[in-house]
This record gives C-alpha cells, structure tokens and sequence, in this order.
C-alpha cells in the first residue's frame, strides 16, 4: 500500500541493484544461447575460405551467392511447401481429434475412463523409432509410401497423447458450475464443448497446436523412410541430403541451417504472444 | 478418486430437477439410468476417432514389433525363424545394450540434477518484472523449436575439433587444452551432447514452469510478504509446494525423452565414437537398418517400451497419483 503512492528514490536504486545479479545472468545465459545462432546467420555470409581465415569478425566482403544461389533453387522451396502441408494437415487431425477425447476423458463419468485415458499416455512411450518398422510396413501394404498421408496420418497419431493430456488437464480446470449454469440454459454436452468450453480453451489449443506444429515439422526419422523420392522432402529430410552432398562447403551449409531456421522462429514471432498467453487459465477460476 | 469424479457431471442434474416443468415426474427415477447411457455413449462417439487412429497407427505397429521380437528376422518376407526369447537373452549378454541401459541412467541423472532446476530458476527470474524478459523468454525457448537436425549439424560444425568455433574461441582465449576432441572423444562425448541437449531442451521445461507460475495467484506472495516470508521462504513454501504437479509432469517428461532419444544423436554421431554416445534408440535402429536384425532390433524396442512403461506407471502410482485427482481434492491435499 506505501509502494502505490510514491516510491522513494532510494528505494528504487536500491531495488535496482538488487536486480543487478539477476540482469548478469540473464544475460550470460543469452549469450550462451544467442551464440550458436549469430554464429550461423553471420557465417552463412562467408566464403569457406573466410570461415577459416576469419572465424570471429563479420564477413568481408559479406558473400551473397550462399543464400541467393538456395533461394534461387526449386528444391529448397519445394521442402518448405511440403513441410507445412505435411504439418498442418498432422496439427489439424491431431487437434480436433484429441479435443473431442479430451473432453469426454475430463469431463464425463464413464466406465473405462481412466484405462483409456492410461492407454493414451501409454502413448507417450511410443517414439517413432520403436514403432517404425511396423509402421513402414503398414503403411507400404496401404500404400502410403511417396504419400504425404503416410507421414501426416503417423504424425498425427502419436501426437495425441501429449495433446491428450494437456487438453484434458485445461478442461478439467473449467468450474463445473459453468457446466451447470450451460446446462440450466439448455446447452447439450455437445453445445457445451462446441460453444463454451473450446473458447475458454482457445489458448490451450494454440499451445497444442503449435506443440502439434512444431513437432511434425522437426520430424525427421518418418520422412526420411517414407518418402524415397525428393518431391516430399521435408526440410529436416533435405538439410540432411544437402549436408552429404556439400560436406566441404561448410559456408553453404550454414546457409542452409539459417534458411531452415527462418520459418521455424518466425512461425513461433508469430505464435509466441499465444504460447505463453496460453496459460493464463488459472484467471478464469477467479 | 471415483467418488469425487463422479460428483461433478451428476451436478447438473440437481440443478435440472429444481427448474420448474423441465421433468415430468413419472420419468424422475428412470432418468438417471437413460442419462448415464448418454453419457457413455456420447463419451464413446468423442473418443472413437482419437482412439482409431492411435490404434491403428500406434498400438499395431507395436503389437507387431513385440511379435516379431520373438523371431530371428531379417526383415524380408514374412517372419518365420522362431527363437523364442533368445533375442531377450542375448540383450543381457550384449555389451553395447548394456552400455545404453548406463548411458541412459547418466543422461536422465543429468537433466534431473542440472537440466531442470536450471529451467526452473531462469523461470522464476523471468517470471518476475524486468526489463527484456520478454526477449529472454523468447531467445531461450527458440532453441526448443528448431529440429533437431538443424541442431545437430549446426552443433556438429561448432564442435568440430580443430576448426569448429569452440575450439577457436578456447584458443583465443588461450585455453586451447580443454577442447579439442567434444563428439569425437569417447570421454567428452557425453558430456558435450548434455550441453547440446540443455541448449535445446531446457527452455520447453522452462515455459512450462512459467506456465504453472502465472496460475499462482500474486495475493498469495503479497500475503506471505506481509507476514515478513524472505525471497526463499515464498519460493520453498508458496512457488514450490504450488508448482508440485508442473515439477511432476516435467521430470516426467524429461525420463521419457532422455530414454528414447534419437534424432540429435543419429545427426550428430550416430552413437560413435565407438558406441560412446548410443543410446537405447539407436542401437535398434543400427541392427534393424543397417544389419537387418529385425527380431533383435524389435526386442531392444521392446524392452525399450518397457522400460518407459514401468517407469510411468510407477511414476503414476506413486507421484503423479494426487495430480488425477480432482481439482478439490488436490487444493485439500496441498493445504
């Protein structure tokens, strides 16, 4: 209440230094993380020779052709057409099918409730590389191989577990009375989920689906196997191939990382303020 | 547990019976009967297309891998060369397996030890008032969204003995002595790839913290600092106590990840040098795909799953128990 009215000088200063240690490690900790990426953007401007000449300082003269020359060219465009098809396609099909369980796993009473929801998180211990020689062979008797479905169906399956359950923990936080007050006023299970409680959740969907996202977008094992000719490579699949074909040139890999780099940060600038806002649930029970 | 469960979705239904024409009397003891059948079968329709494609795409494909685990396989064809459980035997005899089970035991030591509480206390300096935090949330968790191919090759070229830039800054700085080897060195390997991994990983174990600390309600710090509590006593009995089942799930998490890691490892040293950095994950891969072991390689991600199994389950009795509780019961609990 003292604090509201005026502040003090002093304490402010005071409290300034105190905070001082903290800025310290902040920023050491962002330099520790900053490094690795600078490092990359500003290599990817030199020539091989100047990265081993002058591994440090800025280019000089700064070289284009790196990023021009990959910009320039059909293959670098075609793996980010395919690695966004692939992960919306996944993120929409895991989202909207793991809602829907969510919902009945956190809000209804039923038999078998609590095995299913297990089973789900049994999900959790099935990464790709358990599953993925079954896999490809189910999805080469389908014949999904060369297929955008034969990643985006896989994709989308184990990634229900972990929407799952972050889904069905936010449902669970939205008061019962407000269930109560929608059924009083006429609202179906349906209706509730549909009108309610999904817009309340709306934050917790953009964390799942940009878990969702992210996620399919790094995947690198799946494609890879999936996907034998380049039309589908995805950009983890095409760094890979690129990096075997230009080992030498390490400027021009570098070039490559910052442009695969590019759509992942500036896909999360975007979706960032949702992320973190995300979570602001606990407010709706006040 | 189903006590408490069972309470909140008939809730409703009192409310139901007191609003004035809504229910004929006659239906009044069958309703309830009609109700829960609805209840279940609505809950069966909101299921059925998760639990469809996690079957199909999930379960069966382990199913066949647990199948195929008791046969000496090369992979074409169809299995017919049954060992029965020698593939399991030989496991336990095979130094390479064995020496996964080690390293997975280390790299799961480290992120309890170091990975975590280092994400929680950068989560609990960014979750306060200062100038860039925003920025800072921002730059730490980035890494977390990159692949982990991008990473691996990056960190791949950084680490590069001799040229990489971390050998070149040890020597500007003239500590030339302590690089040198990194992926390449059968000592410093893992620890290397721990730095990687905290690089990569810790800002997601950060966010959800932060996460968990934005649901804290501020009154309870204002309170506790009326009440004369220090910096540390409002983080050990206020922060930590409420932030319990965020701790939980991420510990968690981090388990199951550290045991199946995979993708950062293949890109960077595909387990090498001399198996120093292979994991669980990549020991199966290397026999199904590159020595058509099939029925072996299955039994690793069999034994692999089970691992993760056991652990989650008992994860699950023994500390994630009071989180599936209801929510009142839990604020009991914690009070």
């Amino acid at each position: 209440m003292s604090g509201a009215t005026g502040v003090p000088k002093s304490l402010v200063r005071r409290r300034r230094l105190r905070t001082l240690p903290v800025y310290v490690v902040l920023w050491v900790v962002g330099v520790f993380m900053v490094t690795p990426l600078l490092y990359t953007l500003v290599s990817g401007f030199k020539s091989t020779d100047q990265l081993s000449s002058n591994p440090f300082g800025l280019p000089s003269p700064w070289v284009t052709s790196n990023y021009t020359s990959l910009l320039g060219s059909g293959a670098f465009w075609r793996s980010v057409g395919s690695s966004t098809v692939i992960a919306v396609g996944a993120t929409l099909l895991t989202v909207a099918t793991a809602a829907l369980a969510a919902f009945a796993l956190a809000r209804f009473a039923f038999r078998g409730r609590e095995l299913v929801f297990t089973l789900f998180t049994m999900g959790l211990m099935f990464p790709f590389a358990v599953a993925i020689l079954p896999l490809f062979i189910l999805l080469r008797t389908f014949g999904l191989l060369d297929n955008p479905w034969g990643v985006i169906l896989p994709e989308a399956a184990f990634g229900l577990p972990v929407t799952i359950i972050i889904l069905r923990g936010f449902f669970r936080e939205i008061p019962g009375e407000l269930e109560e007050a929608a059924t009083l006023d006429g609202c179906s299970r349906f209706g509730f989920f549909w009108r309610i409680l999904l817009p309340l959740a709306r934050p917790a969907l953009g964390t799942v689906s940009v878990l969702a996202i992210v996620s399919s977008w790094n995947q690198f094992l799946l494609p890879l196997l999936v996907f034998s000719e380049p039309t589908w490579w995805t950009i983890p699949v095409g760094i890979q191939q690129f990096q075997g074909q230009y080992a030498s040139d390490v400027a021009r890999i570098f070039a490559y990382l910052v442009l695969a780099m590019a759509p992942a940060l500036a896909f999360y600038a975007v979706a960032e303020r949702q992320l973190i806002g995300g979570i602001t649930l606990g407010a709706t029970k006040g | 547990m189903t006590h408490s469960t069972t309470s909140t979705p008939y809730a409703p239904e009192l409310g139901k019976v007191a609003e004035p024409g809504s229910v004929p009397p006659a239906a009044g003891p069958r309703r309830p009967v009609l109700r829960r059948l609805g209840d279940w079968l609505s809950a069966v329709v909101f299921t059925v297309p998760a639990l469809a494609l996690f079957g199909l795409l999930v379960l069966v494909p382990m199913g066949y891998a647990f199948y195929v685990s008791f046969f000496d396989w090369g992979g074409f064809g169809s299995p017919t060369d049954v060992t029965g459980f020698g593939n399991y035997t030989r496991l336990f005899e095979d130094p390479v397996f064995l020496g996964d089970l080690w390293r997975g035991g280390l790299l799961i030591g480290f992120s309890i030890a170091l990975q975590l509480p280092f994400a929680l206390a950068m989560a609990v300096l960014l979750n306060q008032e200062l100038r860039g935090r925003a920025v800072y949330r921002m730059l730490f968790f980035a890494p977390y969204i990159l692949s982990e191919v991008i990473t691996g090759v990056l960190f791949g070229m950084i680490f590069a003995p001799g040229d990489g830039l971390a050998d070149r800054l040890l020597g500007a700085v003239g500590l030339d002595g302590l690089g040198g080897e990194w992926f390449a060195g059968r000592d410093t390997v893992l620890p290397t790839l721990f730095l990687v991994m905290t690089w990569k990983y810790f800002g997601f174990h950060m966010m959800l913290y932060l996460a968990g600390l934005q649901g804290i309600p501020a009154e309870l710090y204002e309170a506790a600092r009326i009440d004369g509590a220090g910096t540390w006593q409002r983080f050990r009995h206020i922060t930590l106590p409420l932030l319990a089942p965020t701790l939980r799930i991420s510990a968690f998490l981090s388990v199951i990840f550290s045991i199946q890691l995979f993708d950062l490892v293949w890109v960077i040293t595909t387990g090498g040098p001399d198996h120093a950095s292979e994991t669980m994950a990549i020991s199966m891969v290397q026999y199904g795909f590159k020595r058509y072991q099939m029925g072996y390689a299955s039994a690793i991600s069999v034994v692999m799953f089970l691992i993760s199994l056991v652990f989650a389950l008992a994860y699950q009795r023994f500390v994630l128990r009071r989180d599936t509780e209801g929510a009142l019961t839990t604020m009991r609990a914690n009070r």
